[in-house]
């Protein structure tokens, strides 16, 4: 009963145009980062432990000082959503993938993006990724996720 | 440890307004919605409502996503002489079980001695469907929204993946649970959907978040529902048979914590409803087990979550809810844990959780539409959401 529709289905980018974000003294050294392409994740400067979102305290020792180092962008899919409504009531439909993707090098951090330019039928959980850049309102940017 | 509060309270009086679909209840007001059940509920108990003198809400007193209740707004509606306690559980309708455990707190202390809870909601405004997308983002949510994971079933069908990938479990058990669903609210009146379901129908359901179908989500709905705790000692000059309160929890682990909005759950942890912890807690402090409930009315947003609380809460074991839903276990007058007896959110309506709440009290009563053959422990939970979630137990006499 669950068989799929066969005719390929492309994940497609959610408009940058419509996407826009805020940020707090905390968040925003990972949005600053984003802009020049540069993946990070916050981390405790003291015991090592990553943390997404950014929050000031470290929730293993309490430590309120913070690394952003560089990551590789490299991860694996660790679930899904297949959506076929627009997001935007003023875009026609059209299908994109929501996913949480677990990082290769920053040990606990999962991000919640989209997976984009690939057949949605080809999407899989452990599937490996690679970030890839969305530029959204207000001149800042968004880390999305291709097949590697 | 047993609690030493057990029995001690009981809920007395239930009221409800009509159900509606989503934006039809225009244009009555929320508070008018409010005091209507409220006073329904007095009328059920056999209470004037200026006896009431509590108010013990969840969902941070939020009148669905939009609108608040204010205790202050409600007492000058209704005439309300005094209250000597006003509180809310936080966060949304993880809580609202747990309510009622909040009630108890307040009647247990002396705080309070008739104490209301309510809930009600009215979606012209907003659905809650897609309440997420619609908010304005905030530094925290900025790393979810722009996902376009703009709802809670969006959220929560990234959570069922998960469930699938680890277990094996199929989307017939999600059917499973909708369909034992709508034929339970075949015979109610107040449902908004009767009308049989079949396997086919299911799978013929457009897809809103590949796993979920349409009919892996919840009502959208307007109305309200009241229920009125008091002590099970003042309850025996009442109208109705005391409903007691056997035990009710609260709260939840770190690792659960803001859950979907979060995503980042240790993987026992994801695929699951995150009421493991509350579950423990809430059978501990009943003394009782599973074994020991004859009705459930567990908090069915999507489907996929009434499969991973019948994990979380001991009725089949994690990663088995697939198969144990798909064998009838949860039909009402066939399976061996009858569940959502009364049609629940996915086919009655959905009240952020109170619809559980009546159902569990008309079991125990006895004066259920869908009656369970001697009733006399029901097991009701809150939304598996970001933290509190909560549980409660009912019992007869």
């Amino acid at each position: 009963m669950s068989e799929q529709n066969t005719a390929v289905t492309m994940a497609q980018i959610i408009p940058g145009d419509h996407i826009s974000i805020t940020t707090d003294t905390c968040t925003e050294p990972f949005w600053q980062a984003a802009k020049e392409h540069r993946l990070t994740a916050c981390q405790c400067a003291d015991c090592g432990h990553f943390r997404m979102p950014p929050r000031p305290y470290c929730p293993e020792c309490q430590s309120k000082n913070i690394n952003w180092p560089t990551l590789s962008g490299e991860g694996t899919v660790y679930s899904f959503a297949i959506c076929h409504q627009s997001p935007y009531p003023d875009l026609e439909h059209f299908t994109y993938v929501p996913v949480v993707v677990e990082m290769a090098d920053a040990p606990g951090v999962r991000f919640v993006s989209n997976i984009v330019g690939v057949d949605t039928a080809k999407v899989e959980i452990g599937m490996n990724v690679k970030v890839d850049w969305n530029p959204i309102k207000d001149g800042w940017v968004l880390p999305i996720f291709r097949p590697l | 440890m047993v609690w030493e509060h057990q029995d001690k309270t009981a809920i007395v009086g239930v009221g409800a307004t009509p159900y509606y679909k989503r934006g039809e209840s225009m244009p009555r007001t929320i508070y008018e919605l409010v005091g209507e059940a409220i006073m329904a509920a007095c009328d059920d108990a056999g209470l004037s409502v200026k006896q009431i003198d509590g108010f013990a809400y969840y969902s941070g007193a939020m009148a669905g996503y939009t609108d608040k209740m204010d205790t202050a707004d409600i007492m000058e509606m209704l005439g309300i002489p005094e209250v000597t306690f006003t509180a809310a559980l936080t966060s949304g309708g993880g809580g609202s079980a747990g309510s009622i455990g909040l009630a108890s707190a307040a009647i247990i202390a002396g705080d309070a001695k008739y104490v209301v809870t309510v809930m009600g909601l009215q979606q012209a405004k907003q659905r809650l469907g897609t309440v997420f997308g619609a908010l304005a983002p905030d530094p925290i949510n900025s790393f979810l929204q722009p996902s376009g994971l703009v709802g809670p079933g969006h959220l929560m069908s990234v959570l069922a993946r998960r469930h699938m990938h680890l277990y094996g479990t199929r989307r017939e058990a999600f059917a499973e649970i909708a369909m034992s669903t709508r034929a339970n609210a075949a015979n109610r009146p107040e449902a908004m959907h009767k009308k049989p379901m079949t396997l086919e129908d299911y799978f013929n359901a457009p897809m809103i978040a590949d796993p979920l179908c349409l009919f892996d989500f919840c009502q959208e709905t307007d109305g309200a529902v009241a229920v009125i705790t008091t002590s099970t000692e003042r309850a025996k000059d009442l109208k109705q048979k005391p409903v007691l309160v056997r035990a009710a929890a609260h709260g939840g682990s770190k690792d659960w914590g803001r859950a979907f909005a979060w995503m980042g759950m240790p993987d026992e942890s994801f695929a699951s409803a995150g009421n493991k912890a509350v579950a423990d807690r809430l059978y501990e402090k009943a003394g009782m087990k599973p074994d020991d409930i004859d009705v459930a009315l567990l908090y069915d947003h999507f489907s996929p979550m009434v499969l991973m609380q019948l994990e979380d809460y001991g009725f089949c074991k994690k990663g088995e809810g697939g198969e144990f839903v798909e064998s009838g276990a949860i039909r009402y007058g066939s399976g061996s844990i009858p569940v959502n007896t009364h049609g629940g959110q996915l086919s009655e309506a959905y009240i952020i959780g109170m619809t559980h709440i009546r159902e569990a009290v008309e079991q125990i009563r006895g004066t259920a539409i869908n009656q369970v053959d001697n009733a006399n422990v029901a097991l009701v939970t809150g939304g598996p959401a970001s933290l509190p979630v909560s549980g409660l137990i009912l019992t007869g006499e």
